[in-house]
C-alpha cells in the first residue's frame, strides 16, 4: 500500500501544475480563517462576522465543512487530469509492462483519492479547532466534541465525489473533456429532476428521487448550514418564515453516497480491464 | 532447457478482424529471438497480449512455466513497445526511479543503465526535451533497471536517423553477449539477421515459421559464378544433378544447389571440365531471401 501511495506521489510531485493547485487548495482552505477579520463599521452599525456566532462549537463543525467543501473543485480538476494524462501520455500502458496489474493501478489511484479526502478533513478539523477555541462562546468538552459527524459526512462527500472524477477520467480519458462532462452531468441532474416533477411524477416524488442522484446525494450529506444561524432566524420570524431545523447527517444519504463511491471504483476497474490499450 | 514464455493457440480478435490466429511458439532462456512479419501481421498484437495491455480472445500463454502471475511475471521482464511512453514534465532519473518503484527494485542501478545507453551527461533533463533517438535509449534504459530475465523490443529503431538506430543496435548487440534473451519484433530484416537466432514468422496473425535461423529454409545455399565461356558453363551445370535452378543475371550465374557441395569440389569439378572460374562465391540465402520466399506461399 506505502508502495502504490509513494508511486503516486512521484507522478502527482513532479507535475508543476498538480503541485501548484494541491498547494492553493490547502492555502484557500486556511483562507476561511480571515472571514473572521471581517468587519463592517456603518455609522453606529458595528458588525464582526466571528461575532455572530459562525464560530461557536459545535456550529462551527456544520459551518466549516459546509464552506471548504466548496473548494474541492480544485482537487477535483488534479484527480481528473491526473487519470486522463496517464492515457494521453501512454503512461497507463508503460506501467502495466513494467508490472504494475491494473487492480494495483486503480488502487493506487483510490488510495490517492482517500488521502486527499483524509487531509482534506484532518486540515478541516484542525482549522476549526483553531478558529472554535479563538472565538467560540462555549469551550466546555462536551460542546466541542459534539456534531463530530459532520467530519465524517465531509470525508465521505469528498471521498465520493473524487471518485467519480477518477471515474470521469477514465471514461472519457482526455481531462478537458472529463471536467466537460463533469460540469453537463450537474445540469443533466437538475434537467432530470425537473422532467420528472413536470411530465412524471409529482415534485415531491421527484425530490425523492433526485436523492439517488450521485452529485445531489453528496451535496445533501450536508445541509446549507446559514438557516441555522441564530441572526438568520431571528429574520425570518420576523417576515412570518418558518425555516427547517433538520440538519443532520442522515443515514441514507450516507449510505447512497457509499453505494456510488463502490459503483464508481468498481466501474473504472471493470473499464480498465475490458480496454485494450 | 528453461522456458521462459509459452503460447498456446493465441487468438485475438477486433470485431471481424483476426489480428492473431491460433499462434503458438514457446521462448527458451538464453537465445535471441526474432518476430518477423509485415506491417499488421499481428506482431505488436501478440507482445500487447502477453504484456498484459491487449485481452486475448482465447488460447493462453503462461510466464516462467506458470508459476507467477502475468503482471508479477512482467517485473523480471523488460520491453518497450512502439514509442517510449514517460512522463513528459519529469526527468530521467525521476522517470526511471518511478519504475524502480513499479517493478519493486532499488533504485541505485538507474546511473549505471543511463550510462550504458550513453545518457548519463542529460540525466537531470526533462523527458520532452529529449530527441526520439534519447528517448527511445531512455526506454532501453528504464527496460534493463531489472536486470531483466528477458527483454522484449518491438520495434527498436522506427524513426531513428542512421545514427540513432547504429546506437541502438550496438546496445542491443552488448546486451545479448551478456547472455539476457531478447525477443526482437521488427520488419526491418537486416535487423533481425544480425542478431538473431531464432525466428518465429508472422504473415496476417498466422505463424508461418518458428526455429532456428539457419534452419528456414531446406536449403544448402547456392553460388555465384563467372568465367568466360558462360554459355559453356550454363549448359554443363543444367546437366548436372546436384544443381537446381539456374539463373544468368548480366554476367554472372547463379546456381541453386540441391545437396551439400563445398565451394571447392565446384572449383575442382569446374576445372576438370576446362573452365577456370573468374568468380566464386558460395553463399546462403540472406534473412530477406528467405522471408519473402516464405511468405509468398
Amino acid at each position: 500500500m506505502k508502495r502504490l501511495l509513494h508511486i503516486e506521489f512521484i507522478k502527482l510531485w513532479n507535475n508543476r501544475a498538480s503541485r501548484v493547485l494541491i498547494i492553493s487548495y490547502f492555502v484557500l482552505l486556511t483562507f476561511i480563517a480571515l472571514v473572521a477579520a471581517i468587519k463592517f463599521d456603518i455609522g453606529p452599525v458595528e458588525f464582526h462576522l466571528a461575532d455572530q456566532g459562525i464560530f461557536n462549537f459545535p456550529y462551527i463543525w456544520h459551518f466549516n465543512t459546509f464552506i471548504t467543501a466548496i473548494f474541492k473543485l480544485f482537487l477535483a480538476i488534479v484527480i481528473v487530469s491526473m487519470m486522463a494524462n496517464e492515457y494521453s501520455n501512454k503512461t497507463l500502458k508503460q506501467n502495466l509492462i513494467d508490472g504494475l496489474s491494473k487492480k494495483e493501478f486503480i488502487a493506487s489511484k483510490f488510495l490517492t483519492v482517500l488521502t486527499f479526502a483524509g487531509l482534506s478533513t484532518v486540515f478541516v478539523f484542525v482549522l476549526s479547532m483553531i478558529l472554535g477555541l479563538i472565538y467560540s462562546d462555549y469551550t466546555e468538552a462536551a460542546i466541542i466534541f459534539r456534531d463530530m459527524e459532520f467530519l465524517l459526512a465531509f470525508f465521505i462527500k469528498l471521498t465520493g465525489f473524487f471518485a467519480f472524477c477518477l471515474f470521469l477520467g477514465i471514461l472519457v480519458k482526455r481531462s478537458a473533456f472529463a471536467l466537460g462532462f463533469l460540469i453537463l452531468w450537474v445540469i443533466l441532474e437538475q434537467i432530470i429532476f425537473g422532467l420528472l416533477g413536470w411530465k412524471v411524477v409529482s415534485w415531491d416524488m421527484a425530490d425523492k428521487i433526485k436523492g439517488f442522484f450521485p452529485l445531489e446525494s453528496m451535496s445533501r450529506l450536508i445541509d446549507e448550514p446559514f438557516t441555522r444561524l441564530g441572526a438568520v432566524q431571528a429574520v425570518a420570524n420576523q417576515v412570518g418564515e418558518t425555516l427547517k431545523l433538520d440538519y443532520e447527517v442522515r443515514f441514507t444519504e450516507t449510505l447512497i453516497t457509499l453505494v456510488w463511491t463502490t459503483l464508481f471504483i468498481y466501474w473504472s476497474f471493470a473499464l480498465l480491464k475490458k480496454r485494450d490499450l | 532447457m528453461e522456458t521462459i514464455l509459452t503460447v498456446n493457440h493465441l487468438s485475438k480478435n477486433y470485431g471481424r478482424v483476426q489480428a492473431v490466429k491460433d499462434l503458438s511458439f514457446t521462448i527458451e532462456k538464453g537465445n535471441v529471438y526474432g518476430i518477423l512479419g509485415p506491417n499488421g501481421s499481428g506482431k505488436s498484437t501478440t507482445l500487447g497480449i502477453i504484456l498484459n495491455v491487449v485481452n486475448r480472445s482465447s488460447g493462453d500463454f503462461s510466464w516462467f512455466d506458470g508459476t507467477v502471475s502475468t503482471h508479477e511475471a512482467l517485473k523480471k521482464v523488460g520491453a518497450i513497445i512502439e514509442r517510449p511512453n514517460f512522463y513528459p514534465y519529469m526527468t530521467a532519473v525521476q522517470n526511471l526511479s518511478l519504475v524502480c518503484k513499479i517493478k519493486d527494485v532499488p533504485a541505485d542501478k538507474i546511473l549505471e543503465k543511463l550510462e550504458i545507453v550513453g545518457l548519463l551527461d542529460r540525466k537531470d533533463s526533462k523527458f520532452k526535451t529529449y530527441s526520439l533517438g534519447m528517448k527511445q535509449r531512455l526506454a532501453i534504459a528504464s527496460a534493463l533497471l531489472n536486470d531483466p530475465e528477458i527483454l522484449i523490443l518491438d520495434e527498436p529503431t522506427n524513426g531513428l536517423d542512421p545514427q540513432g538506430i547504429h546506437q541502438i543496435r550496438e546496445i542491443i548487440k552488448k546486451i545479448a553477449q551478456q547472455g539476457t534473451t531478447i525477443l526482437l519484433a521488427s520488419h526491418l530484416l537486416d535487423e533481425v539477421e544480425k542478431v538473431c537466432s531464432h525466428v518465429v514468422i508472422l504473415q496476417k496473425g498466422e505463424k508461418l515459421y518458428s526455429g532456428p535461423v539457419d534452419e528456414m529454409l531446406a536449403s544448402h545455399g547456392f553460388f555465384e559464378l563467372r568465367c568466360d565461356d558462360m554459355e559453356k558453363l550454363k549448359n554443363l551445370l543444367e546437366e548436372d544433378k546436384r544443381f537446381g535452378k539456374i539463373i544468368l543475371e548480366t554476367d554472372t550465374m547463379t546456381a541453386y544447389l540441391e545437396e551439400e557441395m563445398s565451394a571447392v569440389d565446384l572449383n575442382q569439378w569446374a576445372f576438370n571440365q576446362g573452365l577456370v572460374l573468374s568468380h566464386l562465391v558460395k553463399r546462403k540465402e540472406s534473412l530477406e531471401e528467405q522471408f519473402l520466399t516464405l511468405t509468398k506461399k
